[in-house]
């Protein structure tokens, strides 16, 4: 278990990490926090002919406020995002998500650029991108562009990103000021990957939801955005009845598919009791 | 690129260095290059823990890093846990505490208990389990491990 010969780099700027990935045309691999990438090369499903470490690009790890969104760094370790008060005050639910990513020393390595890059449909930061309607900045030889999550996600470990281009930034709206959120998952043990998780927000004006966002994880190959769920309780309002029509809903809005770790049909039910479980609890802890 | 490269760090406080291929694993080169065979290699793919050890202050599995990563780095393996002949509060009340029975976990679990302590000097049971849940021991049943964090914990913080 030790990974094949492979060219080592370690640019110091994204340019340089760019031209290397276009000199190797599509043989080399994008080395962020490495937490799922080594395991790959170690058990050698992984072969490529050079590793592009990005951990010496300093300036791709920051969080900060802007134009009404956080913006944050590709190489920004989920640990800083673990305990960043302005994740925590504009990004609660960003906050809560953290934690269930992996163990403590998984997080001080493991970045949010490299989770999302990665793509694994288990993963929680993809659910809050798509919960919340994200985007990712990818920079390539043309220069940069923005990416929206709807766009981002094709199939299981697979984005729309081509081999020569990076994720630099991953921007998030801040939510809104009294907004609910929780995320509900339900995993083996913890950190584990989710067997299912849903990312929610809800914002309430009294009886009423004006806005509730809802995203799954590990309930198909890519995160799916529960569109025809949240509009029920925009809808109906915050009920009970409408919260057990909405969890019903997202069960039938999801194509789960079967693997050694649960069926489809567990996966689908899942989905219904985590999503009133998350609608829950988010409007519970929403400003009325 | 592929060939050997030279590595200096800092381990347990000491300069050193060494000369490896970049594919070597950080866990392989505190063992084999530096001889500092208290990390131990478990499952070689970032699940056990048992590799864990301190990368510039934080805890991080070493199976699952390269030593060309650590070219610059702090690092603290349980070897550097003892300070001046003595136990480190965390060694003492795994001792006391039976917090181990074969011992091949216990440097990841000391190292992770140590992060863990360090960002949340007083942890509630759920969180101590919540720390430790990253490392696998297969012989405790994790409630010796439990009374050892909570003991060390007590003791680190009237330090």
């Amino acid at each position: 278990m030790k990974p094949a010969k492979f060219d080592y780099h370690a640019p110091t700027s994204l340019d340089d990490a760019v031209a290397l990935l276009q000199r190797y045309g599509g043989d080399a691999k994008i080395l962020a926090g490495g937490q799922s990438l080594m395991p790959l090369l170690n058990f050698r499903l992984s072969r490529p002919a050079a590793l592009v470490d990005l951990n010496r690009i300093a300036s791709l790890a920051y969080i900060r406020e802007e134009n009404g969104q956080v913006r944050l760094g590709a190489m920004t370790r989920q640990r800083t995002i673990e305990f960043s008060p302005v994740v925590a005050r504009r990004l609660p639910l960003l906050s809560e998500a953290t934690k269930w990513v992996g163990h403590l020393p998984i997080r001080t390595r493991g970045t949010i650029g490299g989770s999302i890059a990665h793509a694994d449909p288990s993963a929680e930061y993809p659910a809050v991108l798509t919960a919340l309607e994200g985007e990712v900045v990818a920079r390539g030889p043309k220069g940069e562009r923005v990416v929206k999550a709807k766009d981002l996600f094709l199939t299981y470990l697979t984005t729309s990103l081509e081999s020569d281009e990076v994720i630099s930034e991953i921007r998030l709206p801040v939510m809104p000021v009294g907004a609910g959120f929780a995320l509900e998952e339900f995993a083996r043990r913890h950190g584990d990957f989710a067997i299912v998780a849903i990312a929610a927000m809800v914002v309430r004006d009294a009886a009423r939801c004006k806005q509730a966002r809802l995203a799954t994880a590990g309930a198909g190959p890519v995160p799916v955005r529960l569109r025809a769920a949240e509009e029920i309780l925009e809808r109906d309002g915050v009920t009970d009845a409408a919260i057990d029509a909405a969890a019903r809903r997202a069960a039938e809005l999801v194509s789960p598919d079967s693997d050694i770790h649960a069926s489809a049909d567990y996966r689908r039910h899942l989905t219904m009791v985590l999503t009133r479980r998350a609608l829950k609890r988010a409007l519970k802890v929403a400003h009325a | 690129m592929r060939d050997p490269v030279t590595v200096r760090l800092r381990v347990n406080g000491v300069e050193c260095q060494g000369r490896c291929e970049p594919r070597k694993l950080l866990v392989d080169f505190l063992r084999e290059d530096l001889g500092l065979t208290g990390t131990h290699v478990g499952c070689e793919h970032g699940i056990c823990g048992a590799c864990t050890i301190l990368f510039n202050g934080e805890a991080a599995r070493s199976c699952i890093m390269l030593a060309v990563q650590a070219d610059g780095a702090e690092i603290l393996t349980v070897e550097g846990l003892m300070q001046n002949g003595k136990l480190h509060p965390l060694q003492e009340a795994f001792r006391e505490h039976h917090g181990l029975q074969c011992g091949f976990c216990t440097p990841g679990m000391l190292i992770t208990a140590l992060d863990l302590l360090q960002t949340n000097p007083s942890p509630t049971e759920g969180e101590i389990r919540e720390g430790i849940s990253a490392v696998l021991c297969r012989c405790t049943g994790y409630h010796g491990i439990l009374k050892a964090v909570e003991a060390a914990a007590r003791t680190m913080r009237e330090a």
